[in-house]
């Protein structure tokens, strides 16, 4: 997972309320293929028009920001099914940070599996950086930091944000959750030592194992069979 | 000593650590996975730059979106060949064994982990599926988990768990002619509903499961995440023990004494207290037949079909009503001589060689009734194997049903197996929910013979009057 601490870069504004994670990335969008491009059927059914044009009214097809980084949202971003891809899409375009007026409950939590920092801000908050940033029309940056828990607008004013210390950490180091069950790595090696002694049998006779002996046995090399496409 | 369940036992030995929030990282003796649902682990992997940790405890399986074609290739269900070769290049890359489709080891997962020995008393072992629950039929504390958690099994052979509530069902008294493992759950999750296990370890004791054999009790684990468990399980007892001796991956010698003698112990303490305990008597169960889109909604055969007028929640009955309307069904009647269009034999709840056997002897040289398509999808190739063995694939094909390849099949409609918009199917799998078997199907949950007795018959009967 990626580390966010500090980030300044282009904001976009999307400012409707209720987005849901359908249309942060459409369902069709998502099944086309084992890994579609997540970055790019990010809000699918606005980005683009008859099949795969950019429709040229939407602002993430506008420059600069085509390369923003971070969104500003309305009310309750991120609301309806409990699908990771919606961060996935988000991440894949390159966005890092989403300030809202509040998030999805579910895609509040995702977000931190993967490193993307949603921010809440109050309603007239959201809305003065939004007029600050659409009111010049070269590609002046924000910053977002998380260290300071800070956010300077295009004018230099800074504003303050609060964050579970926690989920803070979670970003600021980087940890997912297997970094946080990787920190007990020398319990899980103890745990299996003694395990081995206790019940060799989970270990002994597996699959791998004997076909690992089975090789030692005969002298041969374990080689798999090529894959077939 | 506090007495214990044998759920806290098993689960007491896997602890690895105790963590600050009262959860607990939980060793997984055995990862089981297919090809739908691994490779998301895999990619994260490979994003994190991380590696396998135990590629000796962890199996790789194909068997959820392949075709049941007799010759099947990976081409012959075209939309899963992708899912098929990644499985296969992601496993080879990690030196993991994989059981590929073309394998004589192949089969539903939760069916041939324990056929295997694979799956063992006492483990721990999950699979990115839900109904990994099934494999508590030997003893195992199994379940399902989500992508996320297979990556994090692959990682590092734990899992940060909260320990669920112990719940007991006994079941006891007599267990009437042409009733089974099935007839048992399905009862059960009517009379408590599909909600009620949820966030219990479910352990299924008393008489009956104590004369219940193995293959009878995968089928009541199995169904035990339809009432919301992700846990059921059967304390290991001598039927356990015989089961797995001499499978191909279970212990040999000096191994095996010391594992049975473990395993031996796994067993409900007398004062052990449960969180909840529930005693089903079992003389009251007939053969049940689902009327609904919910694995709740079952009725004895020869019972009728709910009137929604007279249930007094009103969720509960916009739910029948909905369901009802779903199903083309009318309030209060009955499902005996309910014409039906399709017949699946299989799934992991229902297609080992009991299964198969109870089907068969329904039969009796009869043919499947015109206009109805019947099929017996053996839960793994061995299972067919054998079943080829005992000639069962002449009764059935003599009869006029498809005999296929193992695999998942009708029960979730995740290959070329479907079952028609608005055509009822009488099937043995899990779910009867809208669109499982395909989109409008119409699905009633029964046991194998009712399901052969059904395609016989071309409608719903009750095996009880068949004098057989
Ligand atoms: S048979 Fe059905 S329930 Fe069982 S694993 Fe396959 S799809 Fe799932």
């Amino acid at each position: 997972m990626q580390k966010f601490d500090r980030l300044t870069a282009v904001a976009a504004p999307i400012l409707t309320d209720n987005i849901d994670t359908d249309q942060i990335i459409p369902i069709p969008r998502m099944l086309a293929s084992m890994r579609p491009d997540y970055g790019a059927a990010l809000f699918g059914n606005w980005r683009y028009v008859e099949g795969d044009q950019p429709n040229p009214s939407f602002i993430l097809n506008k420059p600069p920001f085509t390369n923003a980084k971070i969104v500003l949202a309305g009310e309750n971003f991120g609301c309806g099914s409990s699908r990771e891809h919606a961060v996935w899409a988000l991440m894949g375009f390159g966005v890092r940070c989403v300030i809202a007026m509040s998030f999805g409950d579910i895609f509040f939590n995702n977000c931190f599996k993967r490193g993307l920092l949603p921010v809440v801000l109050s309603p007239d908050l959201v809305r003065s950086l939004a007029a600050e940033i659409m009111s010049t029309s070269e590609a002046h940056p924000i910053t977002v930091n998380l260290v300071d828990r800070k956010i300077t607008t295009v004018e230099g004013t800074e504003i303050n944000f609060s964050i579970d210390d926690g989920l803070r950490e979670i970003l600021l180091e980087g940890l997912d959750e297997i970094g946080k069950i990787l920190k007990h790595e020398l319990d899980i090696n103890a745990f299996q030592m003694r395990d081995r002694q206790l019940r060799p049998w989970i270990y002994e006779a597996t699959p791998a194992a004997l076909r690992q002996q089975m090789a030692v046995a005969t002298g041969s090399v374990i080689t798999s069979e090529p894959i077939k496409r | 000593m506090t007495p214990l369940t044998a759920f806290d036992k098993i689960w007491n030995l896997h602890v690895v650590k105790e963590l600050n929030d009262g959860s607990v990282l939980l060793h997984i003796d055995r990862h089981m996975m297919h090809e739908l649902s691994s490779y998301q682990g895999f990619d994260g992997l490979r994003g994190a730059g991380r590696r396998v940790r135990n590629i000796e405890l962890t199996v790789g399986v194909q068997e959820h979106i392949l075709s049941t074609d007799p010759g099947r290739n990976e081409d012959s269900f075209a939309p899963g060949a992708d899912f098929l070769y990644t499985l296969r290049q992601n496993t080879q890359e990690a030196g993991i064994e994989l059981v590929d489709f073309r394998d004589s080891r192949q089969g539903i997962v939760h069916v041939m982990a324990p056929e295997l020995g694979i799956a063992l008393p006492g483990a721990t072992l999950v699979c990115g599926d839900s109904h990994t629950c099934t494999v508590g039929g030997i003893g195992a504390v199994s379940f399902g988990i989500g992508s996320s958690q297979v990556e994090e099994v692959l990682a590092t052979q734990v899992l940060p768990m909260r320990k669920p509530m112990r719940m007991r069902v006994v079941f006891d008294g007599i267990l009437q002619p042409g009733v089974f493992a099935k007839d048992l759950i399905l009862y059960l999750i009517g009379k408590i509903g599909a909600g009620a296990g949820t966030g219990y370890a479910v352990e299924y004791a008393g008489p009956v499961i104590q004369d219940l054999p193995i293959e009878g009790r995968f089928t009541l684990c199995n169904m035990a995440i339809e009432m919301g468990a992700r846990v059921g399980f059967v304390a290991p007892d001598d039927k356990t023990i015989d089961y797995v001796r001499g499978r191909r991956y279970a212990p040999t010698g000096k191994s095996w004494t010391a594992a049975e003698s473990h395993w031996r112990q796994l067993t409900t303490d007398e004062e052990a207290i449960f969180d909840r305990e529930i005693t089903v008597d079992t003389t009251l169960i007939g053969p049940q037949v689902t009327w609904g889109t919910s694995p709740q909604h079952v009725i004895n055969v020869d019972g009728q079909v709910p009137d929604p007028q007279s249930i007094s929640d009103p969720e509960t009955r916009r739910n029948a009503e909905q369901a009802l309307a779903y199903m083309g069904l009318t309030p209060g009647a009955s499902l005996i001589d309910l014409p039906i269009q399709n017949v699946f034999i299989g799934s992991c709840t229902n297609s080992r060689l009991d299964d198969l056997r109870a089907a068969a002897a329904m039969i009796q040289k009869r043919r499947v009734a015109a206009g109805v398509r019947a099929m017996v999808v053996p839960g793994s190739t061995s299972v067919k194997r054998a079943a080829e063995g005992e000639g069962l694939d002449r009764i059935f094909i003599d009869a006029g049903f498809e005999w296929r390849e193992s695999a998942c099949s009708m029960c979730g409609a995740v290959n070329a197996d479907k079952v028609g918009p608005g055509e009822r199917c009488v099937s043995t799998s899990n779910r009867n929910f809208e669109g499982r078997q395909g989109p409008n199907s119409r699905t009633h949950l029964a046991s194998p013979a009712m399901a052969a007795a059904a395609a016989i018959a071309g409608r719903i009967v009750d095996i009880r009057k068949l004098g057989v």
